[in-house]
């Protein structure tokens, strides 16, 4: 895409305004037991150098076998991101030198990847859809991982890492806001998810983001770009992107120059800040790995994995939305997770009504699994209890008020809400008469509001308020409503 | 294609390999004369040929995603010239 931004996306230079553009280098860590040319393992952490293996560790003569577990992830990302699956692809000598990188070169795919053009639909807001291409996915090795804070002099290097398989996902650049760019990672990180090829893990590094930033009048080419690398949260991918904006903003309306390099940002700081500027261009020297040979496969192997690929975050969404009648938005917010998708399924089919089980789900419980840290997953209340409490809900047994208090007693002493509800004696009182005697109570006792209410029927809402109140939340606001029109005359 | 004395130094920074002003000149007449060998294959005419990258119709061997390696820390480590622990230790490499 090369279309421009909106008006609104902009950013006010103190010479006019100025288009952000934005590609992403997304390193996604392979879901696989072991690692992508070697039979040691790929699990996160370990004592050091445990997760080795000699060919991890570069030691002569060993050689290279690829895991085809890591192959079938790669196929299938691409099938999740619409992409052209290329059927022959060729691994590369990617040379560098560096402690943590024994090999003195990263095994990777150059001209001819495993996967090549896609297309990532992407949600910017409730109301904003937009499309970023992808440009190529390819496979490559992890490095090792260098500790700089044991010691003031040495460096320890950890090779647990080394030969990790990770599939680069590299974007075209089509985003025009760090908004838009936050959204890309969001929607990638589902997608990747709900293939079960990468767990998405930020903290521990299974998604890490290189970001390509550039700035241009709007209508203008491209303008030089600089690399912001290994950005680790969605969060800071957005405040990157600001600064680094700002920042060529900045020396472009001082009539400077951007000088095409690699930036590190800080989120401490917030400021990104050159690296390697010392160091020349990078060389890498790129050439065939004379130990591996073309990775071929055949279309029936492509096709019998698309088979097996489970509904992905758009087709849940539309189905949402078709099946349902969930507005665009709730859908959204509920397929952002598989796990989250199936528990509102599983409600579903516990009896709760779609509508009122999406808004209960996003309007408390994801709010309170947030406020605790925890995840659907982790979270205490099961799917059938939720949709107990919903079902009361909409048959108006309770009202939105008590099933607060509800939510609030399941949450802490996990039990049958229908229940609890029984015992505590929270049912909500649609009985006329003993509403009415409440109502009645609150008139009598404030005359001076009767008076302001017949001025301002607004007033209307503090009686209600009141007859709550004595009534403990049971009664039913809708009757009270009635009720107290028909008996203040409004 | 020739290696001038730019090109050696070059080559050397890449991969971290310490060479004097004196070996310099040796290099570049070893890897120019390295050149001058491979290059007689310039008199084959190869337009349309694909490139060759195994001389026996073999496809590529695979492995199933199973853990058969590692908890050999000790072997790994055995030629590190430093460690401690089970980490390989080395000059600082962080500006």
């Amino acid at each position: 895409m090369t279309e421009h931004a909106a008006p609104s996306k902009l950013i006010k230079g103190a010479t006019g305004d100025w288009e952000v553009v934005i590609g992403m280098e997304i390193h996604a860590q392979v879901t696989s037991r072991a690692k992508l040319f070697s039979g040691a393992s790929a699990e996160f952490g370990g004592e050091p150098n445990d997760h080795v293996s000699i060919v991890d560790a570069a030691m002569p003569g060993m050689l290279p076998v690829i895991n085809e577990e890591c192959v079938a992830q790669a196929v299938r990302t691409g099938l999740g991101l619409e992409a052209k699956i290329n059927l022959r692809s060729v691994f590369d000598r990617k040379n560098y030198f560096y402690p943590d990188l024994p090999q003195g070169y990263q095994i990777s795919q150059y001209k001819h990847p495993i996967v090549g053009e896609g297309e990532v639909i992407v949600d910017v807001s409730p109301t904003e859809r937009i499309k970023v291409g992808v440009e190529r996915l390819h496979l490559e090795q992890d490095a090792g991982k260098s500790l700089h804070e044991l010691s003031a002099t040495e460096s320890h290097v950890d090779l647990n890492r080394s030969g990790v398989a990770l599939m680069e996902i590299v974007s075209k650049p089509d985003m025009r806001s760090a908004e838009e760019a936050r959204a890309y990672v969001s929607k990638l990180r589902t997608i990747l998810r709900y293939i079960g090829s990468c767990d998405g893990n930020m903290e521990q590094g299974s998604l890490r983001a290189d970001v390509n930033v550039s700035v241009r009048r709007p209508g203008e080419p491209l303008g030089t770009r600089c690399e912001i690398k290994n950005v680790n949260s969605i969060r800071f991918i957005g405040q990157a992107i600001e600064v680094e904006a700002r920042r060529q903003i900045a020396i472009l309306e001082d009539g400077g120059v951007i000088a095409q390099e690699t930036r590190l940002f800080d989120p401490g700081k917030g400021e990104t800040r050159s690296l390697r500027s010392k160091e020349e261009a990078h060389d890498y020297r790129y050439f065939p790995d004379p130990d591996l040979l073309p990775l071929e496969f055949d279309q029936a192997y492509v096709d019998a994995l698309a088979r097996e690929l489970p509904e992905l975050p758009d087709a849940k969404r539309a189905r949402f939305i078709e099946q349902y009648g969930l507005p665009p938005y709730d859908a959204g917010v509920l397929v952002m997770e598989r796990a989250s998708a199936d528990y509102f399924e599983d409600m579903i089919k516990d009896g709760a009504n779609p509508k009122a089980a999406a808004n209960w789900l996003i309007n408390e419980y994801f709010g309170r699994l947030n406020k605790e840290g925890l995840t659907i997953n982790t979270g205490p209340i099961s799917a059938q209890a939720n949709s107990s409490i919903v079902q009361m809900i909409t048959s108006n047994e309770i009202s939105g008020k008590i099933a607060k208090d509800l939510i609030e007693i399941v949450w802490s002493q996990p039990g049958d809400p229908r229940e609890i509800v029984e015992a505590r004696g929270m049912k909500q009182v649609t009985d006329t008469g003993e509403i009415e005697a409440a109502v009645d109570a609150v008139i009598s006792a404030n005359p001076d509001k009767v008076a302001q209410a017949l001025a301002k029927p607004t007033m209307l809402g503090w009686f209600v308020g009141q007859v709550m109140k004595t009534t403990g939340g049971k009664a039913n606001p809708q009757t009270v409503n009635e009720l107290l029109k028909k008996k203040l005359g409004i | 294609m020739s290696v001038d004395s730019a090109v050696v130094r070059r080559i050397a920074h890449l991969s971290r390999i310490a060479v004097e002003d004196e070996e310099v000149e040796r290099l570049r007449g070893e890897l120019n004369a390295i050149l001058a060998f491979v290059e007689e294959l310039d008199a084959v005419d190869v337009s349309g040929v694909e490139p060759l990258t195994s001389v026996l119709p073999m496809k590529m061997k695979k492995r199933a995603d199973v853990v058969t390696d590692g908890g050999i820390a000790d072997d790994i480590l055995v030629n590190a010239p430093e460690r401690e622990d089970h980490f390989f230790v080395v000059p600082k490499v962080v500006e």
